[in-house]
């Protein structure tokens, strides 16, 4: 995922508003247009849950447990007799914040870390080792030790994933300052003394829009497949929250069974990491040319 | 040469250091007293502060941390808070299984993905190039949970060609031991397949567009002798880098593959160690695989050094 955008990204001279023109004007493919369907489809789900659900989907109905689909319950009824169409509604609730939270505080911290190191030698020494040594340490290790010693919560559940991509998002800022600040019209604010904060600001920071965009995307995606897999192996939210981890984690038991129990929920959360995939790369496709020739 | 190699060993320090501070950290970081959270809340305050002393909590910080690193050079990783047993000697007896695991699911992505990453580049554009690449982006997206299940669901169930789930060590057999790696050696590799096959196609695109391939092919080399021994060797290098890249997602593909078919290797344990909050176990498998990660990224770079002679340090 992360990995298929290079940290040696060329240098864009797309300011941010060319750069949101063109993704509007992202090549119309048909994959394109069903992903961002999907992905509309799930945000609307999740927005909606209340309505859309059936059931509440925390209801305990030891009577009708394990049921098959049925006109009361569409998808039937997992081991507590709670309605698993209605939680796998709720399920994308919990997803979708947590990729799209992990994504904005990425950039909040990643992006100003970025810049600083791309622009200040002696920060970038002491800042670019701790990123090396994070680096080491793979994302959802990282993410597991996080949340074992805090109890686990929406928000530190979030900064438990967000820690480890952060050294990816100040890497990929970092390339783009180095490589801009070389430029003419960056050598030109400086000899006019124009204060560095501005700099940063106006010159240095739009620039690193495109590839952060993409790079976003990816995190995104990246963020709600490590929040299900620590649902999945018992270590996110509280089992008793309808997250799709959660629903699969709990229907491991019964499987043999009732292999629907995993089924809906890994269907979904697939789906919409794929279709956050697909955005990303039509999103690069569209920002960065170089990589649209070098991946075909 | 040489001192390429000292120079990229003495780098690895500063990068082990901030593992080795960032794991020490973890526990101290943790909102309310460290000892009190190993004690658990059923402790008595005498029961908290023996724990205290016993960890040398009650020292300084730096202290602490000094103390705690020359221990790990000396290659004491503590002793289990819930077993009291060494932490080196619980790794040990699971590295069997996560060692066979990994190794079969390398096996199955140079055997699958590497041919599918040529093909895809030799016919770009063609049929089979479109699917190679909508797979690899549906290997990407679909978590390794999710294909482990449709592996048993399709394999062990349905055709009951395979077992469900659980292992058997070498020494009880190889038939028994391979039949119970298969699926869960699949389901690993799934992520990197996609990973590799992608890297693959696109390097050899590179390599293909070359004049020597050209020439090749103009002196009446045969197709396959041209992809394989001309073109994919000289697109190495980057597949190589993948690898390294990958070893993040190889260690989260262990750890959820072996919840799934239960196996009892390093990834159970530290899913067990979060569970039961047992720290040193915890901090002893991150920093082992900080360590790998540093070491396999080292061994790549060097490995290009000696594979391709048009790179000089």
């Amino acid at each position: 995922m992360t990995t298929s955008t290079p940290s040696s990204a060329q240098p864009q001279r797309l300011s941010l508003l060319h750069a949101l023109s063109r993704l509007f004007r992202l090549r119309a493919r048909t994959t394109t247009l069903i992903a961002a369907f999907l992905l509309l489809m799930l945000v609307v789900m999740a927005l909606m849950a209340p309505f859309i659900a059936t059931h509440d989907p925390t209801a305990l109905s030891p009577a009708s447990r394990l049921q098959g689909m049925s006109a009361e319950h569409w998808l039937g009824t997992d081991a507590y007799g709670r309605d698993l169409f209605s939680r796998v509604v709720y399920g994308a609730r919990v997803s979708l914040s947590v990729g799209l939270g992990v994504a904005v505080l990425t950039v909040l911290i990643g992006l100003p870390l970025g810049l600083l190191t791309g622009y200040f030698r002696a920060i970038d020494a002491v800042v670019m080792r701790v990123m090396d040594g994070l680096m080491a340490i793979p994302a959802i290790l990282a993410a597991i030790a996080i949340v074992a010693l805090t109890s686990a919560n929406l928000w530190t559940l979030m900064i438990a994933i967000t820690v480890p991509e952060i050294p990816q998002i100040v890497r990929l800022i970092r390339s783009q300052v180095l490589a801009t600040r070389e430029e003419a019209f960056v050598e030109a604010a400086v000899l006019m003394s124009t204060p560095t904060h501005k700099i940063l600001w106006r010159h240095l920071m739009p620039n690193t829009f495109a590839p952060l965009i993409v790079q976003c995307t990816y995190v995104c995606a990246a963020a709600i497949l490590t929040e299900a897999t620590l649902s999945f192996l018992g270590v996110g939210l509280s089992s008793e929250i309808p997250t799709w981890g959660n629903i699969m984690a709990e229907g491991r038991t019964y499987f043999q069974l009732k292999p629907a129990l995993i089924f809906w929920a890994g269907l979904l959360l697939s789906l919409c990491i794929l279709s956050i995939n697909l955005l990303g790369d039509a999103a690069r496709d569209a920002l960065d040319p170089t990589m649209k020739r070098k991946d075909g | 040469m040489f001192a390429y190699f000292v120079r990229r060993l003495l780098a690895a320090i500063p990068v082990m250091l901030v593992v080795a501070l960032a794991v020490f950290l973890l526990l101290r970081l943790a909102p309310g007293d460290p000892a009190a959270i190993i004690a658990g809340d059923t402790a008595s305050a005498a029961q908290i502060e023996s724990i205290r002393v016993a960890l040398g909590l009650d020292q300084p910080l730096h202290t602490q941390f000094y103390l705690w690193i020359s221990r790990l050079l000396q290659g004491d990783f503590g002793t289990s808070l819930i077993s009291q047993t060494s932490v080196m000697g619980m790794i040990t007896q699971r590295l069997e299984p996560t060692i066979s695991l990994a190794l079969a699911a390398i096996v199955f992505t140079v055997l699958i993905a590497v041919p599918l990453g040529v093909i895809a580049a030799w016919r770009q554009g063609s049929f089979i190039d479109n699917l190679v690449m909508s797979v690899s982006v549906v290997g990407f997206s679909v978590p390794v949970f999710v294909i482990g299940y449709l592996l048993i669901q399709v394999f062990a169930i349905e055709l009951r060609w395979l077992p469900v789930q659980g292992y058997r060590h070498l020494a009880d057999g190889f038939g028994e031991f391979a039949s119970r790696l298969v699926l869960p050696a699949l389901t690993l590799s799934s992520v990197y397949i996609a990973l590799i096959a992608r890297m693959t196609r696109a390097s050899m695109l590179e390599v293909l567009k070359e004049d020597y391939i050209r020439t090749a092919r103009a002196k009446g080399l045969g197709e396959r002798l041209v992809l394989f021994r001309h073109a994919l060797r000289n697109a190495g290098v980057p597949i190589l880098t993948v690898i390294g890249t990958g070893f993040a997602l190889m260690v989260s593909g262990v750890v959820v593959t072996e919840s799934v078919f239960n196996i009892p290797g390093l990834g159970r344990l530290i899913v067990d160690a979060v569970l039961a909050r047992d720290y040193p176990v915890i901090q002893a498998l991150i920093l082992l695989t900080a360590g790998l990660y540093v070491i396999i990224n080292l061994l790549i770079d060097l490995s290009y050094a000696l594979t391709d002679p048009r790179i000089r340090y």
